[in-house]
């Protein structure tokens, strides 16, 4: 073992007392599903955790009619503050099993227990925290007095953060009065079917939540559904797209928050230790599983060869290897299907001409994985820097002027997110205020706080998530106000 | 002695210019009892292409105007209409049958809804964005922006009221537009661009298109380069197409959408109008230890 070998540190799993199947939550109890069940693997071994209920078109039909006669008869009719004690109750026993939570995410996602731990499971908590307090407080979240809630919320998360895109969907939708069934991604449902559990605790009446498990077909069953109210979707902009025409027409209100391909602009008076790291964390955070990862580096041309000089040798201390010990930097791809994605994509950079640069690292022989891995002399016309690769890959543009920097960053369909490192203040605000994006990072990366609004402009999707933003989105005014929609209330004049 | 009229030749309204449509046709328009009053110009797909490129070509000036400068510009908009009061009540009162007293009504109504309007533009963002308090050392800030180009089915009526109502609040924010004027009375949202032509707003910002809102409105709902759809008017298109086709057909490039409305709120003042078609940008800043 050398100077800087770590030796092994694997956090425990005796922790996690997991059953051989999961049924589906419904109505405040795990019920079999009727659509043929499937496993949950690690994809750091994998090895299968358990087997999974599948839902099928009767299954979401029960969890949808729960939900509607949990909002009737007790959710829609309780007090605010009433609502706010079981998000804070909840919030609290998310903390207390916080440990356990971040070693189940780590088994089934693949992600460092570093991040589940640190990252994932603190940040739960807090929007379970943050939104509970918003709940008898509606008036003032920008819609008018007394406005109410949407109905029930069909929320359809994906794999790669999630309790955490868990809490996102289902903290604010309780707390503006709304009931939820909520469907987690098919290859991560371990954690959302602990939750579950801690529901029971809390003692949550039923109904109020519904988790149901399942592929693709259960999630179109579900926000199809026409006693849905309200669709959240996080995911893919093709699933996106998917759902924008199918719920035209309907009324139901919509939040979307789909792919990214985001600029990361590094001007040559940039705190340089401090933006290779905000790189690093930009693009290798969670394996660049990430819809706002940093995946465009736009360096400034007089800086790029120091930049990537550091970036390489910073590369080659990160640690990749079993998500549950505790020194691992880069964990698992979550699935065998994103894993084949990942490597298409890099090959096309190849083949059209970028030069791959990859770290050195062992390769764990079972299991899902990809070492990180930058392309140098990236075109804007280049596959790799149009499209979302949604992986540990970086690629790597140049410029000269700022403006040449936010063309390039704007040169996108996309518009979920941003980084900018520089100095000079002005500069910052200048840039942020060119740039077309929802969320924009200066001299950090990949911060998310319950506080702060989060979604896209353009093609990553439309709505947001968080903040005051985020509570609007399951609200609507009160009847008889001149216009009954979401967001802003309206004022007479002129009349 | 009986002088012979000048009638006018009614025009697009694309990019700050008033071209025929480059199809070269036109449609009759007519008045309440049947009267012909004008040839308009029948917009083609062509014309509706060239609409998206002026307003696209517009959208970073007008959005990047201040909030108080867009809030003048929009202002002088109803000082001209107030000289041209008379005009415009004569066109819509010939148009749609309306008295005198009525059509008055309904063009001071116009002109008031750009006053309401003109001063949200250095205000709305106070109303719609704040501070986040995050927990962290960072100075975190949401603010309104304009979605980009917004296409617009105007209402079929009021014709100048309708037009107004959907083209100003989308205005505010910086957004440019290309509107689909009233079908049946599109000449007094033509006679308003001329004003807008010699008011302060720069040319592209509002490109207006007369025709078939059937015929136009799907290259625009499935354009690229259009970020939102405003159907206030789609409600009763012409043919099989429905509003929702278009819906759907937006979906493709996740265009924002607003569904039709009809009755007094599809012209009634809202902030909500504004801000429907903004979009919120979150913008972390770093604060140094001391």
């Amino acid at each position: 073992m050398g100077f800087l070998d770590y030796a092994p540190a694997p956090e425990s799993r005796a922790i996690l007392d997991l059953r051989d199947s999961y049924g589906l939550f419904i109505d405040g109890e795990f019920v079999d599903g009727h659509g043929e069940g499937f496993q949950t693997i690690s994809p750091g071994t994998e090895e299968t955790i358990a087997t999974v209920s599948s839902a099928d078109e009767q299954d979401v039909q029960r969890a949808v009619a729960a939900a509607r006669r949990a909002y009737d008869t007790v959710w829609s009719r309780m007090s605010g503050s009433d609502r706010g004690k079981y998000l804070f109750r909840i919030a609290r026993l998310v903390q207390e099993r916080s440990r356990e939570l971040a070693v189940a995410e780590s088994l089934d996602n693949g992600k460092p227990i570093k991040e589940s731990r640190d990252v994932d499971l603190p940040l739960v908590a807090a929007w379970f925290f943050y939104y509970a307090g918003w709940a008898d407080k509606l008036d003032h979240a920008g819609l008018g007095p007394s406005p109410r809630a949407l109905g029930v919320a069909a929320q359809v998360i994906p794999w790669n953060f999630p309790l955490l895109m868990l809490a996102w969907k289902i903290a604010p939708a309780l707390a503006a009065g709304n009931t939820v069934v909520l469907k987690p991604a098919e290859t991560t449902p371990l954690s959302a079917l602990l939750f579950a559990e801690i529901l029971q605790q809390a003692d949550l009446p039923p109904g109020v939540v519904n988790i149901i498990t399942g592929a693709g077909d259960t999630g179109r069953l579900l926000v199809n559904h026409p006693d849905v109210d309200k669709v959240a979707f996080t995911g893919s902009t093709a699933v996106g797209r998917e759902i924008a025409r199918s719920v035209a027409g309907t009324g139901k209100k919509v939040t979307l928050e789909l792919g990214g391909k985001a600029a990361n602009i590094v001007f040559d008076d940039a705190p340089i230790d401090q933006a290779i790291e905000g790189i690093v964390n930009g693009i290798f955070f969670n394996q660049g599983h990430v819809c706002c990862a940093g995946s465009r580096l736009l360096v400034q041309e007089n800086v790029h060869d120091e930049v990537l000089d550091r970036l390489k040798s910073r590369l080659g201390t990160l640690r990749l290897g079993d998500p549950l010990d505790k020194n691992t930097d880069i964990g698992a791809i979550n699935s065998a299907e994103q894993l084949e994605r990942i490597r298409e994509l890099s090959a096309i950079g190849e083949q059209e001409g970028a030069d791959r640069w990859t770290a050195e690292c062992a390769i764990p022989e079972r299991g899902f994985w990809f070492a990180p891995t930058i392309f140098d002399n990236v075109s804007t016309s280049h596959r790799i820097a149009r499209e979302e690769i949604f992986g540990p890959v970086l690629s790597v543009l140049t410029f000269r002027t700022p403006d040449e920097a936010i063309a390039k960053a704007n040169n996108t369909p996309y518009g979920l997110s941003a980084g900018i490192w520089t100095d000079k203040g002005s500069r910052i605000l200048a840039v942020a205020d060119k740039l077309r994006a929802g969320v924009i990072w200066a001299n950090t990366f990949n911060r998310f706080d319950p506080a702060s609004p989060f979604g896209g402009y353009k093609e990553s999707g439309y709505g947001r998530e968080g903040g005051r933003h985020g509570l609007a989105a399951y609200l609507a005014s009160a009847p008889g106000r001149s216009r009954p929609d979401e967001s802003i209330h309206t004022q007479g004049a002129g009349k | 002695m009986n002088r012979l009229a000048v009638p006018k030749t009614y025009k697009l309204a694309i990019g700050g210019a008033f071209p025929r449509s480059e199809s070269g046709r036109t449609y009759p328009v007519h008045s309440f009892d049947g009267a012909f009053l004008a040839n308009a110009a029948k917009a083609s797909r062509k014309d509706a292409r060239d609409a998206v490129v002026a307003a696209r070509k517009a959208f970073g000036g007008w959005s990047g105007a201040t909030g108080y400068n867009r809030g003048q510009v929009l202002y002088r908009i109803a000082e001209l209409l107030e000289g041209r009061r008379a005009q415009f009540v004569d066109e819509v009162s010939v148009a749609q049958g309306f008295s005198a007293e009525d059509a008055a009504a309904q063009v001071d109504e116009a002109i008031d809804l750009w006053v309401w309007y003109a001063g949200w533009a250095d205000k709305f963002a106070q109303v719609a964005g704040n501070a986040n308090p995050v927990s962290g050392p960072f100075f975190n800030i949401s603010v309104p922006e304009p979605t980009g180009v917004v296409a617009i089915v105007a209402p079929q009526q009021p014709a100048l009221l309708g037009f107004v109502a959907a083209v100003a609040p989308a205005l505010v924010a910086g957004n440019t537009v290309v509107v689909i004027a009233s079908e049946r009375h599109p000449l007094p949202a033509i006679s308003l661009a001329e004003v807008l032509a010699t008011s302060d707003v720069p040319g592209g910002v509002v490109n207006v298109l007369t025709g078939s809102a059937a015929e136009l409105a799907p290259w625009l709902a499935s354009h690229a380069d259009v970020n939102a759809l405003d159907l206030v008017g789609a409600g009763d298109l012409d043919g099989d197409l429905t509003w929702v086709d278009l819906q759907i057909s937006a979906a493709e490039t996740l265009k924002r959408v607003l569904p039709p409305e009809g009755g007094a709120d599809a012209v009634a003042p809202s902030l909500q109008r504004i801000v429907a078609f903004t979009e919120t940008k979150t913008v972390w800043h770093t604060k140094s230890m001391l």
